[in-house]
């Protein structure tokens, strides 16, 4: 019978994705070895001890800026050019690291209203787009908002 | 003048490392060797005095030390390449050493990488710009390096114009480059410095002077009259105030300080706010 003898697959075959599928993770790892080993042994390679690079606790660098805090280089006094007083403040400002504090607007309306107004904005802009037979559906709640209650009428497939 | 250089090639001679702790704010001479203040206890005189005991003598906790413009790293220590005096400066935020640099005067810029200068375009080929910033070469500029350039909209840029920029490229190897925006593409003050005013070389050394956050010179000038200043660190300054002669003042004045006492500049600005 055909199921008795079993057909010889090929090791390029065995290494394809899908046949790795149902393998251990042992089996899996052994291939791998193996594959590694037979690439190691063609790739060259130079036979040199590693040389591990000195770790220097001197950095060197040829810039002032680190050195010295100086100030920003456009300067204006007494007003003649506002926008360079703008920058010389805001650049200074910068170089000292001055936290800004940011003001939190004033909302004029919170939070929760907002979301409020805008559960009962849903029902009133829906009851203007609605057909008229729909419009009965929509009904007014105790609060006087506009809330649509029934489900609309959907098509009906007919049963066989 | 000769008895001072005797005693110094005397003690370069000697060639024996000083600690750069105790040589803070004096003069050192090019070839001296600097030892950070880890390798002082090492290197100190053997068994003279009590040695404080260490529990991890193989492991020294290093930190990091910058070595600024006028020192170079030589093996642990510090070369020293200028002459002039050793500053120092603490870390601010912990991350360890401070910075070590020399002090020294000069005339000649040298290009450095993140310096905001004067430059004078020299050329327009393409799509760069030539500019002239005092160094062995000129530096380019490109014409999208500008706030809100692009190839339709190009700046507004003619040969002997003034630019404002600082360098991304400057380096031994390769031609220095500059633009007129900063990482986020905003201009901050940089590009096309505008029409008058007069441009004049002083020392690098001055430049520092003058943008040192506590100067006086700097506070004193701007309550004479309205003016603009624009330092390079190259060395250039360009003034600017309401009529030609208040800006030949104002020129003359920051050439001459550098050479004044106090005293000097203090009569020199009573006067001037007498008239």
């Amino acid at each position: 019978m055909a199921a008795e003898r079993k057909t010889k697959l090929s090791k390029n075959l065995l290494r394809m994705k899908f046949m790795q599928r149902g393998l251990d993770s042992e089996t899996k790892k052994q291939l791998e070895e193996e594959e590694k080993k037979i690439i190691g042994e063609e790739h060259w390679y130079l036979d040199l001890p590693a040389l591990t690079e000195k770790e220097s606790f001197i950095i060197e660098e040829q810039s002032f800026l680190l050195c010295e805090d100086l100030l920003y280089g456009r300067m204006s006094f007494r007003g003649f050019n506002p926008e360079v007083e703008k920058l010389m403040l805001q650049m200074n400002a910068k170089n000292k690291a001055e936290v800004v504090e940011d003001k939190t607007e004033e909302v004029d309306v919170s939070d929760e209203e907002m979301a409020r107004r805008y559960e009962t904005l849903v029902g009133t802009i829906g009851k203007k787009f609605a057909k008229k037979r729909d419009r009965a559906s929509y009904e007014e709640d105790e609060n006087g908002d506009v809330k649509l209650i029934k489900a609309k009428k959907m098509f009906l497939k007919p049963h066989d | 003048m000769a008895e001072v250089v005797a005693v110094a090639a005397e003690s370069l001679a000697g060639s024996r490392a000083r600690a750069a702790r105790t040589v803070l704010n004096q003069v050192v001479l090019p070839g001296e060797e600097l030892l950070l203040p880890e390798q002082e206890d090492a290197e100190g005189p053997g068994g003279g005095g009590e040695r404080p005991l260490r529990l991890n003598a193989g492991a020294r906790s290093r930190v990091r030390v910058v070595c600024g413009p006028g020192l170079r790293r030589c093996g642990d220590r510090l070369l020293v390449t200028k002459c002039g005096r050793l500053r120092h400066k603490e870390p601010g935020s912990g991350s360890g050493g401070g910075v070590y640099w020399v002090d020294s005067q000069q005339k000649r810029y040298v290009p450095v990488k993140g310096d905001h200068v004067i430059g004078i375009v020299t050329a327009k080929s393409g799509d760069i710009f030539k500019v002239d910033v005092g160094g062995s070469e000129p530096a380019s500029l490109s014409y999208l390096a500008f706030e809100g350039a692009t190839k339709r909209n190009r700046p507004n840029v003619q040969v002997g114009d003034l630019i404002y920029g600082q360098f991304v490229v400057a380096n031994k190897d390769m031609e220095p480059e500059m633009v007129c925006i900063d990482s986020c593409g905003r201009a901050n003050g940089m590009g096309v410095i505008g029409h008058d005013g007069l441009l004049f070389k002083v020392t690098l050394g001055l430049i520092r002077k003058l943008l040192a956050p506590d100067c006086e010179i700097i506070q004193e000038v701007g309550k004479l009259y309205p003016l603009e200043i624009v330092f390079g660190m190259n060395g250039r300054i360009w003034v600017k105030a309401k009529t030609i002669q208040q800006t030949l003042i104002l020129a003359n004045i920051l050439e001459a300080c550098e050479h004044m006492t106090t005293d000097q500049r203090k009569q020199i600005f009573s006067r001037l706010a007498e008239s």
